[in-house]
């Protein structure tokens, strides 16, 4: 068989086809985001709002923590916003989409490869997080008075929300793909809470000396290292805290693991 | 560069795998394409489909036609990219959709059996986003989605989101959105199935406006009034295989005889009622029908529980041959129940090549 030229019925693709493909569903997702702003808002602010106004405010202002508790636990609510904010972004939608919505269908056969599809929702999350962390900055100060601040730790403070994001969209990923729609509630209780309450966001890591088997269990969530990374940046000296390189490189290695499961079992879903 | 028509290892190319320099290998003129084409899932016993050769031209009807869990839906989602065939080739408009999904994605659309639209923003939206993704420019998607929506009845509703719509609305919205990048190849998963009357009239009556424009339509339905309607060629499939391909007329053409005469008794029956029928003057052929097996299960086993049902193929007029017939089973014991006279149709094709109705 010789080869031929392309016939009339199968032109070549216009340069740029993908990205315009990815580009396109892009902007479907911050449209639907835009449009439902309020709901959004809700979604990603309340519980770390709730959090803060209990433990920042409340419980100091009738003295049950120390004055200087909020140095802990706001860079805490920072991680735990980011990591959650792109979790949320993808578990569910995704759960949906591939469960009983089908909505996804349409963007499987565009003109793009499916990993283009897996980056765009990465991407998305990683953009949905960020926009919830910059809110939580003027609400800390709202609630709090005042939130701590070092110009000098804003680039680890920045890597740490980049991974922190990362690390959520790949737990969405992975939670969004592998958990059957008729599980959905079970995600709730058996991955999310326990994600929640393991992830040193109310605690400093090196203080949980004295609880030895809880710091190792700690240890093994992702968002821990989010945490201790966000306290290094805002306040080194005030708290104890993870060395950042150890935060960065347990990052970068959670990140590589969750975004290559979770984009398998993306793939898995997409092509029988 | 030359490409076999035997099948590619599944796991040796990566699902994506992009390559402009790789566009088309053999110019064949087909809009549809599909050579040995095998896929057995995971864990499976047997082949969903089985070694499926057919190919469409372009702008031509094609029907592919069974019952449920023949092989129809496993065969367009590996045309459509979705499904990863396990041998064979399948190709759109030349473009084999295993080596480049990516430009085989641009060529086509897909109407599934369900709704998949998009629940978050209206139909509009829904019309406009999809164009987007296949690149249409800002304007001209904003100017053919009220083009489209205007011919498809809906352009009132234009702003409502698709929770409001009923299975044949959205039915037609899917259709609507599934024209906007204008695929070369049009793909519907039985497009009226679950649609009341006037629904599928509508339906009918755009996908025949389709084919006097150039669009390949391949269309599976387990319906033999929409297959012989609608369709230029039919391919028969059951168990993964396909049986028969046609056109309509020459299907039925097949079967002898020129009428039918379809006899159903109050109770089960042997074979000496059988022989006795096929006996009488005018007869040619006398067919057993067994109701349709269920999903999956193997079909086609005579069963003794279910009332005698026969087909006679007749060379002369169905009529006369009532009264001789109704005269054979009461000799036999048995009562009549329902009579049916007709001119074959695919359904009979069906019955004759699998012994099974359709339903």
């Amino acid at each position: 068989m010789n080869a031929i030229a392309a016939p009339a019925s199968a032109p070549a693709l216009p340069q740029g086809t993908q990205w315009r493909a990815f580009r396109a569903v892009l902007r479907r997702d911050l449209y639907v985001t835009y449009r439902e702003f309020p709901a959004f808002l809700a979604q990603v602010i309340l519980q770390p709002l709730f959090l803060l106004f209990v433990f920042g405010y409340v419980l100091k202002s009738l003295h049950y923590t120390r004055p200087d508790y909020t140095d802990v636990l706001y860079p805490g609510l920072l991680a735990l916003t980011a990591v959650i904010t792109a979790l949320q972004a993808l578990a569910f939608p995704l759960v949906a989409e591939f469960g009983w919505t089908k909505e996804i269908e349409d963007r499987l056969l565009a003109p793009m490869p499916t990993s283009f599809v897996v980056g765009e929702k990465v991407l998305f999350a990683v953009l949905r997080s960020f926009t919830a962390t910059l809110i939580m900055i003027p609400l800390g100060i709202i609630v709090l008075g005042s939130i701590p601040w070092r110009w000098a730790g804003l680039p680890l403070l920045l890597a740490g929300l980049v991974l922190g994001a990362l690390v959520g969209a790949g737990f969405g990923l992975v939670m969004g793909t592998f958990v059957r729609p008729e599980r959905i509630s079970l995600l709730f209780s058996l991955v999310f809470t326990p994600l929640l309450f393991t992830g040193c966001t109310q605690y400093p890591w090196p203080s949980l000396d004295h609880i030895r088997w809880f710091q190792i269990v700690t240890a093994f969530n992702p968002m821990t290292y989010v945490s201790e990374a966000l306290r290094g940046a805002m306040v080194p000296d005030e708290v104890p805290h993870i060395q950042p390189w150890i935060c960065i490189v347990a990052l970068v290695f959670s990140v590589c693991v969750l975004l290559t499961v979770g984009s398998r079992g993306f793939y898995r879903r997409a092509i029988d | 560069m030359s490409t076999t028509a035997g099948g590619q290892p599944s796991g040796a190319l990566s699902s994506d795998a992009y390559d402009l320099d790789v566009v088309v290998e053999e110019s064949t003129g087909l809009a549809v394409e599909v050579v040995e084409l095998v896929k057995r899932y995971p864990k499976a016993a047997v082949n969903a489909v089985d070694g499926v050769t057919f190919a469409a031209a372009a702008g031509e009807v094609f029907g592919l036609l069974g019952p449920n869990g023949a092989g129809k839906t496993t065969t367009v989602g590996m045309l459509t990219t979705r499904v990863r065939p396990t041998a064979g080739a399948a190709r759109i408009g030349g473009i084999d959709v295993m080596r480049d999904p990516v430009t085989a994605r641009a060529q086509l659309a897909v109407v599934p059996q369900r709704s998949n639209l998009d629940r978050s923003i209206s139909i509009r939206d829904n019309l406009i986003f999809h164009a987007a993704y296949h690149g249409v420019p800002a304007g001209e998607r904003e100017r053919r989605a009220d083009e489209i929506l205007d011919q498809f009845g809906l352009i009132d509703r234009a702003g409502d989101k698709p929770d409001f719509f009923s299975g044949g609305q959205s039915q037609r919205v899917m259709i609507a959105r599934a024209l906007m990048h204008a695929p070369r190849v049009l793909f519907l998963d039985e497009p009226t199935t679950g649609l009341d009357p006037a629904a599928r009239l509508f339906v009918w009556d755009r996908l025949r406006e389709l084919r006097d424009s150039s669009v390949t339509l391949l269309l599976t339905t387990h319906d033999m009034d929409e297959a012989a309607l609608l369709a230029d060629r039919v391919a028969i499939m059951d168990h993964g295989h396909l049986l028969a391909l046609d056109t309509p007329d020459a299907l039925i053409s097949t079967l002898e005889g020129e009428g039918t005469l379809e006899l159903t008794a109050d109770r089960p029956a042997d074979g000496t009622v059988v022989d006795a029928l096929g006996a009488l003057a005018g007869v040619e052929k006398v067919e057993t029908v067994h109701l349709a097996a269920e999903d999956g299960a193997p079909g086609g086993s005579p069963s003794d529980s279910q009332p005698l049902r026969v087909r006679l193929y007749l060379t002369g007029d169905a009529a006369l041959c009532v009264a001789p017939a109704a005269a054979i089973l009461t000799q036999h014991g048995l009562a009549l129940q329902d009579v049916k006279l007709g001119a074959p149709t695919l359904e009979d094709v069906f019955i004759h090549l699998t012994g099974r109705t359709l339903r």
